[in-house]
């Protein structure tokens, strides 16, 4: 066969960098002398991470970020868990309407996710706060749970609770010691990535945050007002933070194999 | 082979959760779109008034005409730029495959608001693009349609998605039988022949996942539009967004918001029936 | 026999419109080798599943030791199965594997490391006891598998065809293997296979299913000797099924040059030519096609001659009515 290289690989660069560019901007950026976004950049400074460190508002959102998304991974593997139990082994009435509005969320704009819960929580008169924007995510999020935990059952052996129901084993005896142990890694895979879609979220966020804003929306308010050089300093970390979390999760899904 | 109990235990619970904070709020966006504003207050009166509103204001179809254009185009970009992607990758990059496949999976995992961001800066009067074509002499003075504009926000979006569609198109072609494609080339087909007439057609349930996908999520962004969109780029969910702020007329925007729900609904019953009929054709 | 272990009395089972079981009634003797036989589709494992409790039967009844057996969930039986991949937990150790079902009936400690260490010296697996079953080879994955339901001292075991998935020779000595552990340990044994040869050599009895129905239960002798129908006839061995409804083992079928011998009374006499003679090993296999229409099959000791065309005799003792 002649010379493997071909107009196929030569598009696929060219995507490559289309969607590396952006990053590679933002974190030469992000070490940029001048404040104002001129190309090319001059000079070469830590200046913004400084600020960036400095900046106690936006640590204070980064914490906010961080308890909506514990409180998102907690809830949405709450309620995931038995869910993906239910469609996997339950049968009952409704339930294929049940499977299609717990995966809505998936691909349904955050917009109408969001705001359909600002209803609810309107009509029971509710304070907006990170409590409800941790609802949204987590009841949002279960999609993703739901959807990694499946994944993980299908490859389950049930001949394993058999198995152990054979050996005298009650349900519940069985369920902790054969079935959940072997959920293990999908449900880490599935905690670790809804975290990250929480931290990012913005769409649902948007309608259902109080007076403590997260991360997004904090760096959203700020973009609103007028570029500020250390955004590219949070970018760039955030970019770093993903990759990490990205490479830990590849390196689960393929434990799972 | 389970219990009763155990069946029960399983579903009631996540079936509370979903049907208070998933179902009960579709219902009452439901409800809040027949009702109405009156000076300030929303009035429990049932009206079509909302839906009479939609259909006959020029402005909201123009929007709406202008948002399903965007998301088209953002589709068919990611589209052209995600599928040979996705056959590289899958069929045409040896051993570097799950590297090269973990690469692009990447900038999915970096946040949103952060990417469109960076395009701000790269399409910018004084961006990296601007400055590059002066430098070059294909523009003498900066392009300004290049931010603030409906081709920014395509553009934001297409790098957002091109992503999201390679993923299922990728899973569809790894998963055809090696065998298939070497029976292919025995049989005397070309690279080019063979991809467009037994990779595409088997990988054609995931690239129509991965075209939904792109086209719903486009459809009702409202972040970039905001950002980058200017004037021009306001797409039907910045109305949405508005009548439930500054505007107030959660009526309106609710039934705005219904509308693009059963719209999603629909189009995923249609592009499921089709991709049903286009797996039973072939693939697995 | 005295007082049956297990009754089984008219099972039915169907999935959907396919009706798996149909009317199936056996008793199983205390401490007997019973080995179930079927082809695939025959109902063997799905009459195994009902005994053991992952599937309840439509109809009938099972009876274990006079009292009701269909009301006990699966967990509640004191029966033990050996299942066709092993199943055994890969996140547990031989060890633990073992000791399972002592730990989910809440034995003592001390109790359970006793016995699981005289079941591991039983099975010669002590070495192997801190490994995980991904480490094993499929005989000592077999062997745990036994030992895992074993420990628990059931009044019955189970086995689903368990030697299936090994290669020839170990399956042999597997066979010989299990057939002492019976023997030793007294339980009762159901086993589960598709292979004729493995039941005839391990069983005190077979039944065998035929389209979910029991076609015959007997001794494996019995079995050979007195098969009741054509199916078990040629299930179990071969045989030669006659135009008048009887059937013939092959080494009951003597040949002789043409003419040479006059038949003895009520014996049954054919002339043929001889199609093909085929080698094994101690004996040779002739087949001869008869004027009748006929095709026979004789067993002869290996190594003679035949003229092209002999005379065949088969004595009357030697013919078996089939259905």
């Amino acid at each position: 066969m002649r010379s493997k290289i071909s107009w196929v690989h030569a598009h696929s660069l060219l995507v490559f960098a289309f969607l590396y560019l952006p990053i590679l901007v933002l974190i030469v950026y992000s070490f940029n002398g001048e404040s104002v976004a001129g190309f090319p950049p001059h000079g070469w400074t830590l200046r913004w991470y400084h600020e960036l460190f400095a900046d106690d508002a936006l640590w204070s959102s980064v914490e906010n970020s961080l308890l909506v998304a514990a409180a998102a991974v907690a809830l949405a593997l709450l309620f995931g868990v038995p869910a993906a139990l239910a469609l996997d082994r339950a049968s009952f009435p409704g339930k294929q309407i049940f499977r299609r509005l717990v995966l809505l969320p998936l691909i349904l704009p955050g917009i109408i996710t969001g705001l359909s819960l600002l209803t609810l929580f309107a009509a029971a008169n509710t304070r907006l706060s990170l409590l409800t924007v941790a609802i949204g995510h987590g009841t949002a999020l279960i999609s993703v749970a739901v959807t990694e935990l499946t994944a993980g059952l299908q490859k389950f052996e049930r001949v394993l609770e058999e198995a152990s129901r054979d050996l005298g084993a009650s349900e519940w005896y069985t369920f902790r010691r054969v079935t959940l142990p072997s959920l293990k890694l999908p449900i880490i895979a599935a905690a670790l990535l809804i975290f990250t879609l929480s931290l990012d979220e913005i769409a649902v966020s948007f309608f259902l945050v109080g007076r403590d804003n997260t991360l997004p929306l904090e760096i959203w308010s700020r973009l609103r007002r007028g570029i500020t050089p250390e955004i590219n300093a949070v970018s760039t970390l955030i970019f770093a933070f993903s990759v990490v979390t990205i490479v830990l999760w590849f390196k689960l899904r393929a434990a799972e194999d | 082979m389970y219990s009763r109990a155990y069946q029960r235990l399983v579903a009631i619970p996540p079936l509370l959760w979903i049907s208070a904070f998933l179902l009960v709020p579709y219902i009452s966006l439901f409800c809040i779109s027949f009702w109405q504003v009156h000076s300030q207050q929303i009035v429990h009166q049932w009206t079509l008034h909302n839906y009479g509103q939609l259909v006959g204001n020029p402005v909201y179809l123009e929007v709406l005409g202008r948002s399903a254009r965007i998301a088209a185009s953002v589709t068919a970009l990611s589209l052209l730029l995600g599928i040979p992607l996705a056959y590289c990758i899958a069929l045409r990059a040896g051993r570097a495959r799950n590297l090269l496949y973990q690469l692009v999976i990447i900038p999915l995992w970096v946040s949103y608001l952060v990417r469109a961001y960076a395009w701000k800066t790269i399409l910018g009067g004084n961006g990296v693009l601007n400055t590059l074509l002066i430098h070059f002499g294909v523009l003498h003075e900066p392009a300004t349609f290049l931010l603030y504009s409906p081709f920014a926000v395509i553009l934001t979006l297409t790098h957002i998605y091109t992503p999201f569609v390679f993923l299922p198109a990728y899973a569809s072609m790894a998963h055809i039988p090696k065998a298939l494609i070497e029976a292919s080339k025995d049989l005397g087909a070309s690279p080019a022949r063979s991809f467009w007439t037994v990779v595409f057609p088997l990988s054609l349930p995931g690239i129509v996942a991965g075209a939904t996908f792109a086209f719903v999520l486009s459809l009702g962004d409202f972040i970039s539009p905001l950002l980058i969109g200017g004037p021009n780029g306001i797409m039907i969910s910045n109305i949405v967004v508005s009548l439930f702020g500054a505007a107030y007329d959660w009526p309106l925007g609710s039934a705005i918001s219904l509308c693009i729900l059963i719209l999603v609904v629909g189009l995923i019953a249609f592009t499921e029936s089709l991709e049903k009929r286009l797996r039973l054709g072939g693939g697995r | 026999m005295s007082e049956p272990l297990l009754t089984i009395a008219g099972v039915n089972k169907s999935f959907g419109s396919t009706k798996v079981l149909q009317d199936v009634s056996l008793t199983i003797a205390n401490g007997e080798f019973l080995t179930i036989l079927g082809e695939s589709g025959s109902g063997k494992t799905t009459l195994l599943r009902i005994i053991a409790g992952f599937e309840q039967a439509d109809g009938g009844t099972l009876t274990m030791q006079g009292a009701s057996l269909s009301e006990r969930p699966a967990n509640r039986r004191h029966i033990n199965t050996v299942f066709q991949n092993y199943a055994l937990f890969p996140h547990l150790t031989v060890f633990e594997n073992i000791a399972y079902g002592l730990r989910a009936k809440r034995v003592p400690p001390s109790e359970i490391k006793t016995r699981v260490d005289a079941a591991l010296a039983q099975m010669r697996m002590a070495e192997m006891a801190a490994r995980r079953p991904s480490q094993l080879s499929g005989g000592q994955q077999q062997r745990v598998a036994l030992a895992r339901a074993l420990v628990n001292r059931p009044a019955l075991l189970l086995l689903d065809e368990p030697l299936s998935a090994l290669d020839a020779s170990l399956r042999v000595h597997m066979q010989s293997e299990l057939k002492a552990l019976q023997r030793d340990t007294g339980i009762t044994f159901v086993f589960v296979t598709h292979d004729q040869e493995e039941a005839i050599t391990l069983s005190d009895r077979i039944a065998i299913l035929r389209h979910g129905r029991l076609e015959q239960l007997d001794t494996p002798r019995d079995l050979y000797n007195r098969p009741r129908t054509a199916y078990v006839a040629t299930f179990i061995g071969k045989a030669n099924l006659l135009p008048n409804g009887m059937a013939v083992r092959p080494e009951n079928v003597q040949v002789f040059a043409p003419g040479s011998v006059t038949p003895p009374k009520d014996s049954q006499s054919w002339t043929g030519t001889v199609k093909r003679i085929v080698f094994a090993g101690a004996s040779d296999l002739i087949e001869v096609e008869c004027s009748e229409g006929v095709t026979l099959n004789a067993r002869v000791p290996s190594g003679g001659s035949y003229p092209p065309t002999v005379q065949l005799i088969v004595a009357r003792e030697h013919l078996i009515p089939v259905a």
